[in-house]
């Protein structure tokens, strides 16, 4: 399982491996909403807990399709079924990877894109942790949804319809963190319930990743 | 005599060449009745006027949107557990069925909404609601189609209905605690007294009892087609391998 | 233990195409399986490995004792011959990779990425792998597609190891392999007859 997580660490930050694509595009969809909106300092300040969390979910919805369809193409993901590995773990393994190769950068870059968008000063620690509980289970969900179209020619709009739904709850409640965090509100109810929704997809989805992954086997 | 017999396609499509013709009727009978006496024959809301009406169309709608989910959710674990082709096939056969109920409702809601509240649209969290289980039932379509082997499209669609059933549920306790909302209360209920006086009640019953016999109708003729066009494409690989 | 195979058949795409296919393979033999294109080698190979459920009939000591190689070897382009062996062996939980590289005439190549070798160079690195599995029974599918002579008797001299040391193999192969020991299993007989798909039955 270690191996399997330390070999997609590394070909993730080998040359084409995508590593910092999903932070790139975090980037633009940060800077174009300024030129969309306006410049209002005002305006931005309020909306900018919201846009960073619609920014990060997009960058996590770009990367998806390539947890699963480049070991699918190569046949890697036949031989790891034949391995001594669960298929559960090994989903488990694919959406921690693409977690830390894309949620956790999108993590550390968010205060950096805040400030473009004059974030107020209160928002910074909350955007951090919303994001922090909340883009696990993007990837997690993510993975469900790589899982149901991996051996698809066309997967990749499909992805992003199936996924889109799912991600209600944890943008929702993760956004809510953020914008109360940032209006210096009180942020326990949201947060629990983002945590809990997190938390409930981490245990539970992986088995159903897994079961799809064993009929797109077959 | 077992309500499995039912899952063997020739004798579904037996029953219900049957019985199809009779829910038609019954469906057609219940929407003229209902709506006619509901439009007509009520008197307007005192405080609504008469756009309380479409509340005809809409609450029904509304509540097939949802029940139509229900229907194929159940028809999935009969899928995943008894492995019955007519349970999946039935479940791919409401998918449209359900969503065109959305849509009506979100529709119609908006048609309501523009003179009470005076805007065709809020992220209110009913409606929102809606916008969403629209998007699930639009996934749930969108996949079905996309898998040639009609075997793993019914095995993934059915997981997929599974795990968007427990989303579904999220998202609409999400929304509930996202934004507070416009929309008024549930107007019918059994239990409570506040609900909507007789006058308005019974009309309501029989078009609720009208678009629950045309789901039942739609997803009865659909299901049959989606039969037919499985028999045909059978016969045909049989056909090429003689 | 032994690889015992009874009355299998093997569907592709729910149409059954082998039945009542029934072999055993001790440790220390090796079974070619011979048969025209199509006819359901590969079919046969992912059921054996556990890939897909077998339509009819059993399969015993297989599951955890299998170390399969399809067509693609599962090879990241971005990773080093180095990187990829050792990654299979961590999976497989084993850890040297020498005897593989050298067996397989590896070792010069050993830090260029993988996405650098030449057709039969990645397929003698997917050959390797089955090497660090440490799994006794190798299902092996048209293994020596783009090898040269020479890498053919590499490969058959690491299979003939692979049998002196108590293990077995099962390769579905057209070309002679230079492998005194297999016994060659003609699947020809074994066509199943016409039959609709599964998912078909219920709807004629």
């Amino acid at each position: 399982m270690i191996a399997l997580l330390l070999r997609d660490l590394r070909l993730a930050v080998r040359a084409g491996g995508g590593f910092g694509l999903g932070l790139a595009f975090f980037l633009i969809v940060t800077v174009l909403v300024p030129f969309g909106v306006g410049p209002e300092t005002g305006l931005l300040s309020r909306i900018a807990p919201g846009v960073l969390w619609i920014g990060a979910l997009l960058a996590c919805l770009l990367s998806l399709d390539r947890i699963l369809a480049l070991d699918w193409e190569d046949g890697s993901l036949d031989l790891l079924a034949t391995a001594p590995l669960p298929m559960e773990g090994i989903v488990t393994v694919k959406a921690l990877a693409h977690w830390l190769t894309t949620g956790l950068p999108l993590v550390l870059a968010a205060p950096l894109l805040g400030v473009l968008l004059s974030l107020p000063p209160g928002g910074y620690l909350w955007v951090m942790v919303s994001l922090a509980v909340g883009t696990p289970a993007l990837s997690v969900i993510g993975t469900f949804g790589a899982a149901l179209t991996v051996g698809l020619k066309r997967g990749g709009l499909l992805l992003s319809l199936l996924v889109l739904p799912l991600y209600v709850p944890t943008l929702i409640f993760g956004a809510e963190v953020a914008r109360r965090g940032a209006e210096g509100l009180a942020v326990e109810t949201p947060l629990l319930m983002l945590g809990g929704v997190s938390a409930g997809v981490i245990a539970l989805l992986p088995f159903a990743s897994a079961a799809v992954l064993r009929i797109n086997l077959r | 005599m077992s309500i499995w017999e039912y899952a063997n396609p020739v004798k579904f499509i037996r029953t219900t060449d049957v019985v199809l013709p009779w829910i038609s009727v019954a469906a057609v009978l219940c929407l003229a009745t209902g709506l006619v006496w509901g439009f007509f024959f009520t008197p307007d809301d005192y405080r609504q006027g008469s756009t309380v009406k479409i509340f005809y169309l809409h609450v029904p709608a509304a509540m097939m949107a949802i029940n139509a989910w229900a229907m194929m959710l159940v028809a999935s674990l009969v899928w995943i557990v008894r492995r019955h082709h007519v349970s999946a096939l039935a479940a791919r056969a409401a998918a449209p069925v359900g969503a065109t109920f959305t849509v009506i409702a979100l529709a119609t809601g908006a048609l309501w909404g523009q003179p009470m509240w005076g805007t065709w649209w809020a992220w209110d969290p009913r409606l929102t609601s809606f916008l969403v289980l629209f998007l699930f039932y639009l996934g749930y379509m969108a996949l079905w189609s996309a898998i040639e082997n009609d075997d793993t499209a019914a095995d993934l669609t059915s997981i997929l209905c599974l795990v968007g059933s427990v989303f579904a549920i999220l998202s609409r306790y999400a929304v509930l605690f996202w934004n507070q909302g416009l929309h008024q209360g549930a107007s019918l209920s059994l239990d409570k007294q506040e609900n909507v006086s007789d006058i308005f009640w019974y009309p309501a019953l029989v078009c609720i009892a009208g678009f629950v016999l045309l789901f039942v109708a739609l997803v009865f003729l659909r299901t049959q087609t989606e039969i037919r066009a499985r028999r045909s494409r059978a016969l045909l690989a049989r056909e090429r391998q003689a | 233990m032994m690889l015992t195979v009874r009355d299998l058949a093997v569907s592709r795409g729910g149409v059954p195409v082998l039945e009542g296919v029934s072999f055993d393979l001790a440790p220390g033999r090796a079974l070619v399986l011979r048969g025209p294109n199509g006819c359901g080698k590969t079919t046969t190979l992912r059921t054996v490995a556990g890939l897909q459920p077998p339509f009819e009939g059993t399969i015993e000591g297989a599951g955890e004792r299998i170390a399969y190689a399809a067509h693609s070897d599962g090879l990241k382009s971005m990773l080093s011959v180095t990187e990829n062996l050792r990654f299979w062996a961590q999976v497989f939980g084993t850890t040297d990779i020498a005897p593989a590289l050298r067996d397989f005439d590896l070792e010069g190549l050993a830090d260029r990425l993988a996405g650098n070798l030449s057709a039969g160079q990645k397929r003698r690195l997917g050959l390797a792998r089955l090497m660090v599995t440490g799994r006794p029974v190798w299902v092996l599918d048209e293994p020596t597609v783009s090898l040269d002579t020479a890498s053919v008797a590499l490969f058959a001299a690491a299979v003939r190891r692979h049998l002196a040391e108590g293990g077995s193999a099962l390769i579905a192969t057209h070309i002679d392999l230079g492998i005194p020991e297999a016994e060659i299993f003609d699947m020809t007989p074994y066509k199943a007859a016409p039959r609709a798909a599964v998912q078909d039955e219920a709807f004629l």
